[in-house]
């Protein structure tokens, strides 16, 4: 690695590469594509929330004029899904669909019009069930069965895990404090609609282009739905326009159109509605959350017992994963020695929920930073002290076995104190304005692969050209956040050269080696490192070929400014290009490989695969608010943020995560929200989406958005490239509890509630002036058949990251017990 | 083997200045302004993200004002003046607004700036030196997910500074 005090592009904010092809409107997306012969998809969704399929007619839709095709689930009857243990899905729903939106017919037609318009000529007869609306609704109702599978009725997992013996912990507590917060469901809402083309090759292979942020792992879906060898199907990530997980999952219309371009030998487009995105959803989970967690008087935590109760939809997507990341991270960020987690997901009839942006761990995160917030008002201490008292330090294990590396949340809380001016605002500043102040922590990749196997995450190829150019395969998908950039950096700065020299080959499966896929923050490390791999053993072979011609050791050889010298000897040296030219003569035709694979876990017990990361960022911020008295309306005149990321690769881009972030959490704080509603009973009582569109469904404006002040803490992890850890995710977690506890500040009111809106504050002022408990939020947790805890006794009590109560596992997992994994 | 309809779709039919360009082009009549730049003209640098008018993304200048070609029909253009993003660079230069995009990292995923950059162009040509307030109304019809607009209204603002000192050295 170059000495730091050297760095040219590693650490200076620049243009990222692809910039320009973004700016001049050059950047491909997948609708952008446009092929001779090409014909275009609609799908016909289910206008029921739940009910059986009697019959599909097609004929009349395939006699309308300019129709080429049309597929139902006869067609593509393989199930699939995103984990192994969650293969649930259908592309076409043959005989049950589970929410309205289900897709059960596809038209492929030569104009998007004609497609369109034959949809409504399929007939299509439906026997409607009872809907299951929320998880209450679920756990009372084990009939009728949204899947036949999981836990039992509609029930889709539970799981039940004890660190430590948490009882004795509440009894040594002086304090023990029990909230119950509910957390809404929202949506990614990228701009871009998902679109995919498909094409069958000259060669009867099959390509799809694709707005994916995870081509390796549709390629496993095409491959299974379609019967066909890997080998055959080659996937291409375009740039995604915004992904935020929303794009993580293999959809039913890739499948489809890919199936329809076999079938058609034509190339296949399908570019979803606005509503169709909204029913494709994946986005936040709805949780409904208790924390019970004891505390010494000096704001030492003794022990914390969780349970999440989780509306799942009407699929296993990635729920496996979201159910086990509901009560994961708890430990990473305050210091908690004995820790009790019991979490359930439920299915619904309602689009599937999945990952997004902070995958799992934002809802509960919401509810322990506002639970500290009373904490440290009941025992008179500062947020931030008491926050500073228990932060986590580097170089841990915590009581469920994550291993953390770099830990420097202690350094960002004092950052945000500083900037806001913490000590002169809070508890000080006139009624109806107010302060509030979270933390978090979050995943630098996810430690374990969705489906189990022992090969890298990530792969890197980088060919060397005769003329000096460097071209970097790699699997890694740009959806915006700067895949590509981190990418070319990496490899510039090994080589001395600009990034602009770089030429990249990304998302696609035929040309690079496997990446995972751009979800839980793991592109920087995984790719990066595998990047920062690949690059050092070119220079490796380069370096050795020149230092021959000079006569000098390899180790004296420097590579900047697109020369390779002598240290010894500056005035000693060839051009980049002439120096990959002797390395060819010396080694042959030059092409490195590099691969990177996350550190071994000691979370040994069944569910320690969700969680584990090579490192965790940290984050703390400070909302300030202004609430108005009479009507509730919040508005934020500025965020302080700072964020421990390691090293910003390339500042600018690093700060534009994080702000982006900031955005996205202050639109979830105030106003986002997946919402559904019962029609009326006339109208069948189908439980239909509130708001299918942009317009309903708010989100925050350039006149919404407050002033950030985005602060960075570097000190280089050892495990990032060049020290790296993630942006992306992390910083959006302290802003939904900030802006509540700021909303504490101002009027006095809890909203254990997201989103928190001028109705809820209202509310809650209404209970505050009748002398009431000032809060507004559930009142109850119900109650669940939570299976026996697996127990694991924490480190300090001797444990050794395995169940007491569990099989033990001897030597290496097995493939069918590690089928619950990360995401 | 397909039947089609009886009759011809393309009966629209108009002549647009497009980036400068007179531009012929036949169409099916009820085809937007964007459906016809993106499908009949090649134009794709103009995106969608709703088709009702919401988010903002398909914004172009017509006449040099910003509009949602998403509600207007094409029809509509007949021997209008219409800029997209594939006509904001001239000379084989980008304009100032998208160099300052471009290195001040106002641009993540790309989706929304090419409508995001036709809007800004709109209004510094109408008004050169806009406040910040000024820059997040105009700005106020263009969602994005990505930035949390902040670092797009630095580059507005670098994008004004530059424009300004090329006036400078140019007179």
């Amino acid at each position: 690695m170059p000495d730091e005090k050297q760095m040219r592009v590693i650490g200076v904010s620049r243009r990222r590469v692809d910039a320009r092809a973004k700016v001049t409107g050059q950047t491909r997306y997948a609708d952008d594509i446009f092929l001779p012969r090409m014909a275009y998809c609609k799908l016909l969704r289910s206008p029921h929330p739940h009910a059986r399929i009697v019959k599909i007619d097609t004929t009349r839709a395939m006699a309308h004029p300019g129709v080429y095709a049309v597929l139902t689930g006869k067609d593509v009857p393989i199930e699939y899904g995103i984990l192994p243990v969650s293969q649930d899905e259908q592309a076409l729903c043959s005989d049950h669909v589970r929410h309205v939106g289900d897709p059960v017919a596809a038209v492929v037609a030569r104009e998007e019009l004609t497609a369109f318009e034959a949809l409504d000529l399929i007939d299509v007869e439906y026997e409607p069930l009872r809907t299951i609306a929320d998880p209450e609704e679920a756990l009372a109702s084990p009939e009728p069965r949204i899947h036949n599978y999981g836990e039992e009725g509609n029930i889709h997992k539970r799981v039940s895990l004890e660190f430590g013996n948490v009882e004795q912990s509440f009894a040594e507590a002086d304090e023990v404090f029990e909230d119950t917060f509910f957390y809404q469901g929202n949506t990614h809402l990228p701009i871009e609609q998902h679109a995919a083309v498909a094409i069958k090759d000259a060669d009867g292979k099959l390509t799809i282009w694709s707005s994916t942020q995870t081509p390796h792992y549709l390629h496993r879906a095409l491959a299974k739905v379609l019967q066909m060898p890997p080998g055959h199907i080659r996937v291409i990530a375009t740039p995604n326009g915004g992904g935020f997980g929303g794009k993580s999952d293999p959809f039913q219309h890739e499948i489809v159109v890919a199936k329809a371009a076999l079938l058609l030998d034509r190339p296949v487009k399908i570019c979803l509605t606005r509503e169709e995105v909204f029913y494709c959803h994946r986005g936040r989970h709805p949780v409904l959350m208790k924390f019970k967690t004891g505390v010494k008087k000096d704001g030492t935590i003794t022990g914390m017992h969780l349970q999440t109760l989780i509306d799942g939809g009407a699929y296993g997507s990635y729920g496996v994963a979201s159910t086990f990341y509901t009560g994961a991270l708890q430990t990473t960020t305050y210091h908690i020695p004995r820790y009790r987690f019991q979490g359930c997901r439920t299915f619904t009839n309602k689009p599937p929920c999945g990952p997004k942006r902070g995958h799992g761990t934002v809802q509960p995160r919401f509810g322990q930073e506002v639970q500290l917030d009373k904490i440290a008002e009941k025992l008179s201490i500062d947020p931030a002290e008491l926050r500073l008292h228990i932060a986590e330090s580097s170089n841990t294990v915590t009581a469920n076995f994550l291993r953390l590396s770099t830990v420097n949340l202690k350094e960002c809380i004092r950052r945000v104190v500083k900037s806001s001016e913490w000590n002169q605002k809070f508890r000080k500043l006139p009624e109806g304005r107010g302060v509030g102040l979270a933390c978090s922590a979050y995943l630098t990749g996810a430690g374990l692969p969705i489906y189990w196997n022992k090969m890298p995450h990530s792969g890197v190829h980088i060919k060397f050209d005769r003329g000096g150019g460097v071209a970097v395969f790699c699997g890694a998908t740009e959806i915006g956040q700067g895949s590509d950039d981190v990418l070319a950096g990496i490899v510039a700065e090994v080589l001395g050269l600009d990034p602009f020299d770089i030429r990249l080959y990304t998302g696609d499966t035929d040309l690079g080696p496997v990446d995972l896929g751009s979800y839980s923050s793991r592109v920087t490390i995984m790719a990066g490192n595998a990047a920062l791999q690949a690059a050092e053993r070119g220079k490796a072979m380069i370096a050795e070929a020149v230092a021959e011609k000079f006569g000098v050791a390899a180790e004296r050889i420097c590579f900047a400014n697109k020369h390779v010298f002598d240290a010894g000897m500056p005035e000693k040296s060839v051009t980049f290009a002439d120096a990959v030219c002797l390395a060819e003569a010396r080694f042959g035709t030059i092409g490195t490989m590099g691969s990177y694979t996350p550190p071994k876990s000691p979370a040994l017990y069944k569910g320690g695969g969700v969680g584990p990361s090579p490192t965790y960022s940290y984050t703390a911020a400070v909302v300030e608010v202004v609430v108005s008295p009479t009507t509730g309306w919040i508005t934020v005149p500025k965020i302080w943020i700072a964020h421990d990321i390691g090293r910003a690769l390339n500042p600018a881009l690093a700060r534009g995560q994080v702000e982006g972030s900031v955005y996205m959490g202050l639109g979830e704080a105030l106003m986002e929200e997946q919402e559904f509603r019962r029609l009326p009973k006339k109208l069948s009582q189908a439980l239909v989406h509130k708001f299918p569109s942009m317009l309903e469904y708010k989100s925050p404006t350039s006149l919404d958005m407050p002033e950030v002040v985005t602060e960075f803490i570097e000190e280089p992890d050892p495990r990032g490239p060049f020290g790296a850890k993630e942006a992306g995710q992390g910083p959006l977690l302290p802003i939904m509890p900030a802006v509540a506890n700021a909303v504490y500040d101002a009027v006095g009111v809890r909203i254990d509630e997201v989103p928190i809106t001028p109705e809820k504050i209202v509310k809650a002022l209404a209970e505050k002036k009748a002398g009431r408990e000032p809060r507004f939020g559930p009142s109850h947790f119900p109650h669940v058949d939570w299976p026996e805890a697996l127990r694991v006794p924490p480190p300090w009590e001797g444990g050794d990251g395995q169940a007491v109560n569990d099989v033990p596992r001897s030597g290496e997992r097995s493939a069918e017990k590690e089928k619950v994994l990360s995401s | 083997m397909i039947t089609l309809p009886t009759e011809s779709q393309k009966t629209g039919h108009i002549r647009l200045r497009l980036n400068g360009e007179e531009t012929d082009v036949a169409f099916a009549p009820y085809k937007t302004l964007l459906e016809v730049l993106r499908e009949d003209l090649g134009h794709t640098g103009t995106k969608h993200g709703c088709e009702l008018g919401e988010c903002g993304a398909c914004a172009v200048l017509v006449e040099g004002k910003p509009v949602l070609s998403c509600l207007l029909l094409a029809l509509e253009c007949d021997k209008k003046d219409v800029q997209t993003v594939e006509g904001l660079s001239a000379d084989g230069k980008l304009h100032p607004l998208q160099e300052a995009f471009a290195d001040l990292g106002a641009a993540q995923c790309g989706y929304c700036t090419p409508a995001i950059l036709v809007t800004a162009k709109a209004l510094l040509d109408q008004n050169p030196h806009p406040s910040r307030e000024r820059i997040r109304e105009a700005l106020s019809g263009n969602l994005c997910r990505c930035t949390g607009y902040q670092q797009i209204f630095e580059a507005v603002e670098e994008a004004m500074l530059r424009i300004a000192r090329e006036e400078q050295a140019g007179s």
